[in-house]
């Protein structure tokens, strides 16, 4: 499983820019599954034929960025953010581009009060002595992510973009089981989810699932005078009541509480008061398709280093193998 | 003046006058979000010759089709036709109007303002204290909007009652003016460039399928654009608009929006979208090919109907370009004739080449069929 995420949270792949990622996740999987597409959005999209159910699964491929949005005549990069990007967590942090230019986010030092680092009052250095210098290793447009190599330590996993890459390695993980079962499955990677569901709705319209489950990540409740949240991390996936953009449908949800208790699977429900996944575009589509969420307690989202625990990855694994044969 | 469709290179100031007679005929017609017949019904006369068909959709957009002489997919050309503006809410006793916004107008931009409401375009303004009667307080905080009343004139309700009623919309009442180094100014230019431009666009056949689509309620959340992309289901978007430009004194490089006269913005990312990334890549090279000026707008922030249009039926790759135009979403906004001369000759470049890009993009996007 580490070796999985590893190889997913090292490519690059914000919102808008996935296709890193979509190579990635297609090299992986290509051989283990009927079909594989994308989409005008981007999405992959790779099915396990079957004449049963169509069940989707969406894991989204985007992490959060920065995008440059102007070059100044010393070389620096003013920026814009591309998803939830707290301006005081960029601050200080490394960050990289695509053709692996670096870059170190500051802010006018002038500035009274850090309550007004807002992007705007910030830049990207990237080493550059001039603009002519900065523009032959960027241009406008260009995003860049968080920098940092991921680190096992104790069964938990630290590194950027675990939001959502375990998600996306959960789901290449359980495309490579080939989970023996008539439903017809669709692993779907979905695209630009940090910037407003986006990928999800297209994918889903355009594959008109019986049923879906979007696998991301949610908040834990379990560090130092923390808001109090019912999520822990290493108890389990956590199966969604609700969330801002969702409220899970109640036959999927019972069903992934039913298939946890059979099988033995540790779980824990998940009531997130802030905060959206695939599944809040997903239910709305079309003539509404009834939708549920699997997520990966996780702490420090959004951070360059978030952390989750590798038994709730697998156990993520297990509960989504018992769900998709369920009957 | 030059010949109708030939021109030379606007920069050296020589450009198709009849062009911006439309742009000031068309800002001149009043179209508020949800009231936007008087515009489409100028933009139906215009074009009706020119296109295979169209029609008026439930939500009223127009939507004009002209056949592709070959290549199999359809190609949707975007503008809104509504402008922001107001809403009669209610008349006072003292034949006063009480008004709400349609669309996102700054108070203080209304202060003074001469506007014009309903079919029959009764005249109004919009009245305050006078500066001499207001205390220091007033004097330093802002305006509030229900503080603003609209006067037509009329002596009570009864009169008002009259000449309007509510639910009218109102406008801006300001003429258009070329003014100054090739500069024009006028209400609504936002999205009137776009409309204009999409009207000329329309002149030529193309190898795809082309659906023009004029938009109602953008202003108020993108909304015509959601049902007019899912009645077409285009492969691809364009979509033509007015854009925010803010590059005055005291303002650092960084935050202007667009500059006026850097020629037409392109958009990676707004609030609303993020432009397909192909496409984007495509136009900027056309741009740079034949030589046209463009920019890439700087801030992210506000949206357009690429937006919606982009997540309708299984995706549509969108990109946007637009004519920057100062002092949007106030009574007078400001554009330089190059720039909305630019942006004709960016789009029409763009569509002279974008067969091409279509076979490319598409060959290699297999749209549900196996490549493993």
């Amino acid at each position: 499983m580490f070796d999985t995420i590893k190889k997913l949270v090292n490519a690059f792949g914000p919102s808008g820019c996935e296709k890193q990622v979509a190579e990635v996740i297609t090299q992986m999987i290509k051989d283990k599954v009927d079909e594989i597409y994308t989409d005008a959005m981007g999405n992959l999209i790779a099915v396990k034929k079957g004449s049963g159910k169509k069940i989707m699964l969406a894991a989204h491929m985007d992490e959060i960025g920065l995008i440059v949005s102007y070059i100044d005549e010393k070389g620096f990069l003013r920026f814009g953010t591309v998803g939830g990007v707290s301006p005081l967590i960029a601050l200080g942090q490394r960050v990289v581009f695509e053709n692996g230019t670096t870059g170190v986010v500051w802010y006018e030092e002038n500035l009274e009060n850090m309550k007004d680092a807002k992007p705007d009052k910030m830049y990207i250095d990237i080493a550059a002595k001039s603009r002519d210098e900065a523009m032959k290793m960027v241009n406008v447009g260009d995003m860049a992510v968080f920098a940092g190599e991921p680190v096992e330590q104790n069964g938990r996993v630290i590194s950027k973009a675990l939001d959502d890459r375990v998600g996306c390695a959960i789901l290449a993980e359980l495309a490579m089981k080939r989970p023996e079962t008539d439903n017809e499955i669709y692993y779907v990677f979905t695209t630009q989810e940090e910037v407003g569901l986006r990928g999800a709705r297209t994918a889903a319209f355009g594959i008109m699932p019986d049923l879906a489950l979007a696998i991301d990540v949610t908040r834990t409740g379990d560090t130092p005078s923390c808001t109090h949240r019912p999520v822990v991390l290493g108890e389990g996936p956590a199966v969604k009541v609700k969330d801002s953009s969702v409220i899970a449908h109640p036959r999927i949800r019972d069903r992934l509480v039913d298939c946890a208790k059979e099988n033995g699977i540790p779980y824990q429900l998940e009531v997130l008061e802030r905060g959206g996944t695939d599944a809040g575009s997903i239910h709305i589509t079309a003539g509404g398709i009834p939708t549920g969420a699997v997520s990966i307690p996780s702490r420090f989202i959004h951070c360059p280093a978030e952390m989750i625990d590798l038994n709730d990855a697998e156990n993520t694994v297990r509960l989504l193998e018992a769900f998709v044969k369920a009957r | 003046m030059t010949e109708q469709g030939v021109y030379k290179d606007p920069t050296s100031g020589e450009y198709p006058e009849y062009l911006i007679d439309m742009l000031k005929e068309l800002t001149m017609a009043d179209g508020v979000s949800g009231d936007e017949k008087p515009v489409r019904d100028f933009i139906i006369d215009q074009i009706r010759d020119r296109v295979d068909s169209w029609h008026v959709d439930n939500m009223g957009n127009l939507i004009a089709f002209k056949k592709g002489t070959g290549l199999n997919r359809k190609v949707m050309l975007a503008a809104h036709m509504d402008e922001v503006g107001l809403l009669i809410t209610g008349i006072n006793e003292n034949g006063l109007l009480k008004f709400k916004a349609v669309g996102g107008i700054e108070t203080r931009a209304l202060v003074g303002k001469r506007v014009r409401i309903g079919k029959e375009r009764v005249p109004g303004v919009i009245g305050c204290k006078p500066i001499h009667l207001q205390d220091a307080a007033e004097r330093k905080s802002p305006v509030k909007k229900s503080g603003l009343t609209i006067d037509i004139g009329a002596k009570d309700r009864e009169q008002a009652e009259q000449s309007v009623a509510v639910g009218d919309t109102a406008v801006f009442a300001y003429d258009p003016v070329e003014f100054g180094e090739h500069k024009f100014m006028a209400k609504a230019l936002d999205d009137r460039v776009g409309c204009v431009l999409l009207m000329e666009l329309l002149k030529n056949r193309y190898p795809f399928d082309l659906y023009g689509c004029f938009t109602v309620q953008e202003e108020i959340g993108l909304k015509g654009a959601k049902a007019a992309s899912f009645a077409v289901s285009p492969d691809t978007a364009i979509v033509l608009e007015g854009t925010t430009c803010y590059d005055l004194t005291g303002t650092s490089e960084h935050m202007m929006s667009t500059r006026l006269g850097d020629g037409p913005a392109l958009t990676v990312m707004d609030r609303s979208v993020i432009s397909d990334r192909g496409l984007y890549k495509f136009i900027t090279q056309t741009a740079e090919e034949q030589g046209i000026p463009w920019q890439v707008k700087r801030t992210i922030s506000g949206g357009t109907d690429a937006g919606r249009i982009q997540v309708s039926g299984t995706g549509v790759r969108v990109c946007t370009i637009a004519v920057p135009c100062r002092y949007i979403h106030t009574p007078v906004s400001v554009m330089d004739k190059r720039d909305f001369f630019h942006a004709l000759k960016l789009a029409e470049a763009t569509l002279a080449g974008l067969n091409n890009w279509l076979r490319e993009t598409y060959q290699n996007q297999s749209g549900g069929e196996s490549n493993v």
